[in-house]
């Protein structure tokens, strides 16, 4: 993949009122300092909701029902107050002529967001992703021709996803495989939080830039993290403390997935941070390992599932506790020894169960 | 003349689905369905570990997003024998329940009102009459003429805005278009509203998923979803009462709200009720399991057959595994054939369209394979959805459909000024109405699963998986689920210790949008169609009303031609 194409500067200017509240909050989402506010502000002024085209390719339309779920802004907002979208086959009224006749209309006049779900089928498969009598290759080509920028919401329009997935039975790619010569920003995830796609528009209407990237694509205020980094059992990690099955003691104490197969320590996203549904929860916190699926590739890299990353170190020489209790020994004397103990005993037997099933 | 009128795409749906009609004298002559998208999920699952399969699976629709995921799992335990725990029971019917409260809704206000609901007309209401109406109808606490109002200020400034939209493309001021202002006005209200509380049933989803949509907390064996009432990292009385409260809300939307306005739009539009029937063949699957095992259920399933029903009693009861086949004559895949799913293979052949852009019904046109049950020898096509579960739930006598079944049919009866009976429900509207009947029993069935889910809990009962033992030669299971949309199946063989060796899926989307069989049989979608009216062909909304009833799961385009295909006319807008 080539990495000039996520960094691209832009030709117009674009900007609309009424996202200042919802700006403010992404501003937080976005890591940004406040200053961003004012940039909000100044964009406000302008009456002018920027047009957004949105194309369905080969997908399951998660990526668009994620949407329905966001809240700040809401789907109302965000089609009422905050953008003009022109083309969403999911949601819009007409159908048929009258839905061939806006996408026409849509793509006509330049300078559009193209915002892209599903991969797209290739080669001898190009015709299995047929819109009004059209392919998916045809109608990507002709709607990138005129669009400012395209935002890939989702793994499949970033890399493919799951019918790129081995065999790959429909030479399935993602746009950036197809669109060389226009700024692209990935989104990806499977569907993606709704908020790093709402913020990454948000970034781009108030910067009248796309966000910087990853060498994937990925917005940096979303993705530039490891999960396993920001992840709230880091500390059972370091510790030794694993969930040895669904349902164990450790799985109700709250413990470590790693021997779960979490894939969280290979995997960069900002799940634990921004968790979804507005009800504080991504899927570490119900019991579950992370899947990954913010990687390119993510279904033939990270399976199977439940198998444990290989290559990955777990802590050794007791990890945080044994330090921690080092330093503990001199003030707490015999207590802290016998928390050295303990925490020993954890990470030798973890060491010794992995050891085990590397064999 | 009869004219071939095309509509591609079909919107407001899931994916993609082109829709082909004939229409002679103002009426719907013949009518082919076509799905036009095809990724090969069934193939990229085999060769791949059992236990991932559902995940993949899951996949298949981001709308039915959690059903795909069930059924899978459902698919590897029912071939292993393998019990889950009654705690995993109750979380997965929780899921259930809440996804198909949040799909109802969506389904009824998102993706079919603007079939039968003129925003534009909303614009000259009068918001007093129109607080005066929904009081007269509902008893929903969101109403008012302030309210109307307000939404109606905004309608008005998003219209002088000059940037329409999704909505620029509508079909306002079509003379199909009947209801009043005051009741559009009521109706566009609702569809804002009813954003918030299909956001709540995704949030119930979402604390014990992990995420929605595509939940991350199954496990072949159960749930991954950790309980413990005395820890914060697990699911606790905080997260429980979390969930009993957005499900109360959601209750209080679907009947107060949703069920009566479907009630009232269906009031309007009575002659609809004569159009859009399939015929006398309904299946539905029993859902929201009690025992661990799958062998009683709080939803009746079985086969409607010129209303005599034979019920469905358990995951593994052969009346069902033993009956399901699809055909592929008409679908594009190499062969002709009709077999069990477990003994089907995926081989895409794509034929295309016909020189003159349309689709050839006489040889294969979708990528949709025609599922057909074997009824005393012969294959037949079924009609699949909440109006298959309806009818099967009502004819058994079950409590809880009879109550809201028939609270919804004399509301309509005293509405219309005419008796409306469990056989109009065999309509265009009748199918919006059994959804919504549906919906309000899945709401007080979501509260029964969580009140279970708490008392067991609460006996100390913390067990949620039983982890699966795969053995070295080849096994085979079939996982069903009544999902929003109807009837779900998936069908696993498993071989080699845990490999998936052949893997199937037979959707409620197949069930009902699949194109003939072999003997010419058409599909749910084709048959509905024929006799509907269609007032002005370049304006298609009669046939997206019907097709819409079913909640399609592709995307799907409708256009017309010639019956002797010698004039093909492309609709365009005016």
């Amino acid at each position: 993949m080539d990495r000039n194409m996520f960094t691209g500067g832009f030709p117009g200017t674009i900007s609309r009122r009424g996202f200042l509240r919802a700006c403010a909050i992404a501003t937080a989402a976005m890591g940004l300092p406040m200053e961003m506010v004012s940039k909000v502000a100044e964009a406000a002024e302008d009456p002018k909701r920027p047009r957004v085209v949105w194309l369905h390719f080969q997908e399951c339309t998660g990526c668009s029902e994620s949407l329905l779920r966001a809240s700040h802004p809401d789907l109302a907002a965000l089609i009422l107050d905050l953008i003009d979208l022109q083309y969403h086959e999911t949601l819009m009224a007409g159908a048929g002529p009258q839905a061939e006749e806006a996408f026409e209309k849509a793509i006509e006049e330049p300078n559009y967001i193209l915002v892209v779900e599903g991969s797209i089928p290739t080669g001898d498969y190009e015709d299995f992703c047929m819109i009004g009598g059209h392919s998916a290759m045809h109608n990507l080509k002709r709607a990138a021709k005129n669009a400012l920028a395209i935002i890939n919401i989702g793994t499949c329009s970033a890399y493919g996803g799951i019918p790129a997935a081995r065999p790959n039975p429909t030479k399935a790619v993602g746009t950036g495989d197809i669109i060389k010569d226009k700024p692209i920003v990935n989104v990806p995830g499977c569907p993606p939080n709704p908020y790093n796609f709402l913020s990454t528009v948000l970034y781009f209407l108030t910067f009248k830039k796309l966000p910087p990237t990853d060498i994937y694509g990925r917005p940096l205020f979303g993705y530039g993290r490891r999960i396993h980094d920001q992840c709230e059992r880091r500390p059972h990690f370091d510790e030794g403390r694993y969930v040895e099955q669904f349902g164990d003691e450790g799985h109700r104490l709250g413990y470590c997935l790693y021997k779960m197969g979490c894939k969280a320590p290979e995997t960069f996203s900002n799940c634990s941070i921004i968790r979804f549904n507005d009800v504080e929860v991504w899927p570490v916190s119900v019991g579950n390992g992370c899947y990954g699926c913010t990687e390119p590739n993510f279904w033939d890299t990270m399976t199977p599932f439940h198998e444990r990353l290989p290559g990955i170190s777990l802590p050794v020489n007791g990890g945080i506790i044994a330090n921690a209790t080092d330093i503990g020994k001199k003030a707490l004397g015999i207590t802290a020894a016998a928390l050295a103990i303990h925490a020993g005993i954890g990470v030798a037997k973890s060491l010794a169960k992995g050891k085990k099933e590397e064999e | 003349m009869a004219k071939r009128v095309v509509v591609d795409p079909i919107t407001r749906i899931e994916g993609h689905l082109r829709i082909e009609v004939e229409v002679e004298n103002g009426r719907i002559k013949d009518a082919v369905s076509s799905a036009q998208m095809w990724r090969g999920l069934e193939n990229i699952i085999i060769g791949r570990k059992a236990d991932d399969a559902w995940m993949f699976a899951q996949r298949t629709c981001g709308v039915c997003t959690t059903v795909h995921a069930i059924a899978s799992v459902r698919s590897v335990e029912n071939a292993l024998k393998l019990e889950i725990p009654y705690n995993a029971q109750m979380v997965r019917n929780l899921i259930i329940a809440s996804h198909a409260l949040q799909d109802h809704i969506v389904h009824f206000y998102h993706l079919s009102a603007l079939d039968w609901v003129d925003i534009v007309s909303a614009l000259k209401a009068d918001p007093k009459k129109a607080a005066a109406i929904a009081d007269s109808y509902q008893n929903w606490k969101l109403n008012g003429d302030s309210v109307f109002r307000a939404v109606q200020e905004k309608l008005k400034k998003f219209v002088a805005s000059g940037q329409l939209g999704i909505f620029a493309t509508g079909y306002w001021g079509h003379p199909a278009m009947i209801l009043p202002p005051e009741v559009n006005l009521i109706a566009v209200t609702h569809y804002l509203q009813a954003l918030d509380f299909q956001r709540k049933a995704c949030q119930a989803i979402a604390i014990l998923g992990g995420k929605n949509p595509h939940i991350q907390n199954l496990a072949v064996g159960g749930v991954s979803t950790a309980i413990n009432p005395d820890n914060v990292a697990t699911l606790n009385m905080e997260r429980l009462e979390y969930i009993k409260t957005l499900l109360d809300d959601v209750r209080d939307f679907v009947q107060n709200c949703y069920l009566p306005d479907v009630i009232a739009i269906a009031s309007f539009y009575k002659d609809w009720l004569a159009y859009g029937k399939t015929g006398e063949y309904y299946l539905a699957v029993p859902e929201l399991p009690q025992d661990t095992k799958g062998e009683t259920f709080d939803l009746p399933g079985g086969t409607v057959i010129n209303n005599k029903v034979t019920p469905i009693k358990s995951f593994y009861d052969p009346y069902f595994i033993n009956n399901v086949y699809e055909n592929i004559t008409h679908a594009w895949y190499d062969g002709d054939w009709t077999r069990h799913p477990w003994e089907e293979e995926t081989v895409p052949k794509y034929t295309g369209l016909k020189p003159d852009g349309t689709v050839d019904e006489n040889g294969k046109y979708s990528w949709s394979k025609a599922p057909r049950f074997k009824v005393n020898g012969e294959y037949v096509p079924m009609e699949v959805g909440p109006l298959s579960q309806v009818l099967a739930g009502y004819l058994q006598g079950h409590k809880l459909t009879r109550k809201w079944a028939d609270y919804a049919l004399n509301q309509l009866s005293s509405m219309a000024g005419t008796k409306v009976t469990i056989e109009n429900l065999k309509s265009t509207p009748g199918r919006h109405l059994a959804r919504a009947i549906r919906a309000a029993m899945m709401a007080d069935l979501a509260m029964k699963q969580w009140e279970q889910l708490v008392d067991n809990i609460g006996r100390g009962d913390l067990e949620i998986f039983n982890p699966p033992s795969y053995p070295q030669g080849e096994i085979r299971g079939c996982g069903f689920h009544e999902a929003p949309r109807g009837v779900l199946s998936h069908w696993s063989v498993v071989h080699n210790g845990g490999i998936m060796k052949n893997y199937q899926e037979v959707v409620p989307s197949t069930w009902n949008a699949g194109p003939r069989d072999s003997k010419g049989q058409r599909g749910p979608y084709e048959t509905a169609l024929i006799g509907n009216p269609v007032v002005e062909p370049e304006k298609p909304l009669e046939v997206l009303r019907t097709v819409h009833s079913f909640d399609p799961c592709i995307a799907c385009a409708v256009h017309m031609i010639d019956p002797e295909g010698k004039e093909i006319v492309k609709v365009k807008a005016l």
